[in-house]
């Protein structure tokens, strides 16, 4: 279904972000759990949660915090894990880089991995959107994450309950991305970068600080544009 | 083990910069600048090389068996991966994802 409206483009981004809400609640209500046992009170916690919003620092700067670890080291390490959000960044800017400045800078505040793969499988799929519209989806797709990571955050610090683990809901995380991506396969470059990403962020993972991550999407960046020169060449030879 | 007050708020405040600037690096300092088109052919592919790389270890090794190798967790992800590409259906690979990991852990237990 194509969007035509500002409107139409925020009420698809919620409903199309909608099923991240399985990988939002237990992450958000186990950062709780976790902080609250590390002795933060629940203000401490909650606000972690909405200066931060990003689910792997917190839990890596919580993890060397009360190892006791250097300041700087928790920035850095924390910043580490955080560094796909500049390349996410990137890759938004030429779909709402017009968009006007507040917006520009909310959108960054609400950048996560869920807001930003729903968001770029609908700009690729719909090229022909217009900027408010795009930015309207985008709003629309972190509705119903934002607000329960905060939410969640908050039940798990005061409730302190955790989801069994038999529901296996740590598998709602990859299960979600890999439905997400597997539209996004359009051309045999797109998938050349994830098979070389996948296999690069396996022989990285010992790499510390999350750092494997970064050289592997690299890695299948740069393996995704060489493919697309190769096949552009490929067909401009062909008769 | 507890955490020194100030510490701790000197950590959230300065993370909070931190990620936001991060966050904020292109579409906020670069705007509807034209970027290079070497740079735009390599972001094309950040989605399905960053994310498949997120999931890749978490495929393989999850955390949840202690990073042993689960043939029910694997077999959830191929099976969203083949019916997401089949159908392009979002929805439709997530069901049918988790049924498969909800019926391998119902069978193998």
């Amino acid at each position: 279904m194509a969007i035509t409206t500002t409107k139409s483009a925020y009420r698809k981004g919620l409903v199309d972000a909608a099923p991240f809400i399985l990988v939002i609640i237990p992450f958000s209500s186990l950062f709780g759990i976790l902080a609250t046992e590390a002795g933060l009170s629940v203000f401490e916690t909650l606000a972690f949660s909405v200066v931060v919003i990003a689910g792997a620092a917190q839990f890596t700067a919580l993890q060397l915090m009360q190892e006791h670890a250097p300041t700087a080291i928790v920035l850095a390490s924390a910043l580490a894990v955080n560094l796909r959000m500049a390349m996410y960044s990137a890759s938004l800017t030429p779909y709402i880089g017009a968009a006007p400045l507040w917006q520009r800078a909310l959108a960054a505040y609400l950048t996560v991995d869920q807001s930003y793969v729903c968001s770029m499988a609908q700009y690729e799929k719909q090229p022909d959107m217009t900027i408010p519209q795009r930015m309207s989806y985008f709003f629309g797709c972190v509705t119903p994450i934002v607000p329960l990571w905060y939410l969640f955050t908050l039940v798990g610090a005061v409730v302190g309950a955790q989801i069994p683990e038999s529901w296996a809901l740590d598998f709602a995380l990859p299960i979600t991305f890999l439905a997400m991506i597997a539209p996004m396969f359009r051309t045999p470059a797109h998938v050349v970068a994830a098979i070389v990403a996948s296999v690069a962020a396996l022989l990285t993972a010992s790499v510390p600080y999350s750092l494997g991550l970064i050289l592997a999407g690299m890695a299948g960046m740069m393996a995704g544009a060489r493919t697309e020169v190769w096949l552009e060449r490929r067909a401009g030879v062909a008769p | 083990m507890t955490i020194d007050t100030g510490t701790l708020w000197f950590v959230i405040i300065a993370l909070g910069i931190g990620s936001f600037a991060l966050r904020f690096a292109f579409t906020g300092f670069v705007g509807d600048r034209e970027m290079p088109a070497w740079l735009l052919r390599h972001l094309r592919y950040t989605a399905v090389a960053i994310l498949p790389a997120l999931v890749a270890p978490q495929v393989l090794w999850p955390a949840a068996t202690g990073g042993q190798l689960d043939p029910a967790r694997m077999a959830a992800a191929a099976v969203t991966l083949a019916v997401g590409i089949m159908t392009k259906n979002v929805l439709g690979a997530i069901i049918a994802g988790a049924a498969t990991l909800y019926g391998m852990l119902w069978l193998l237990n």
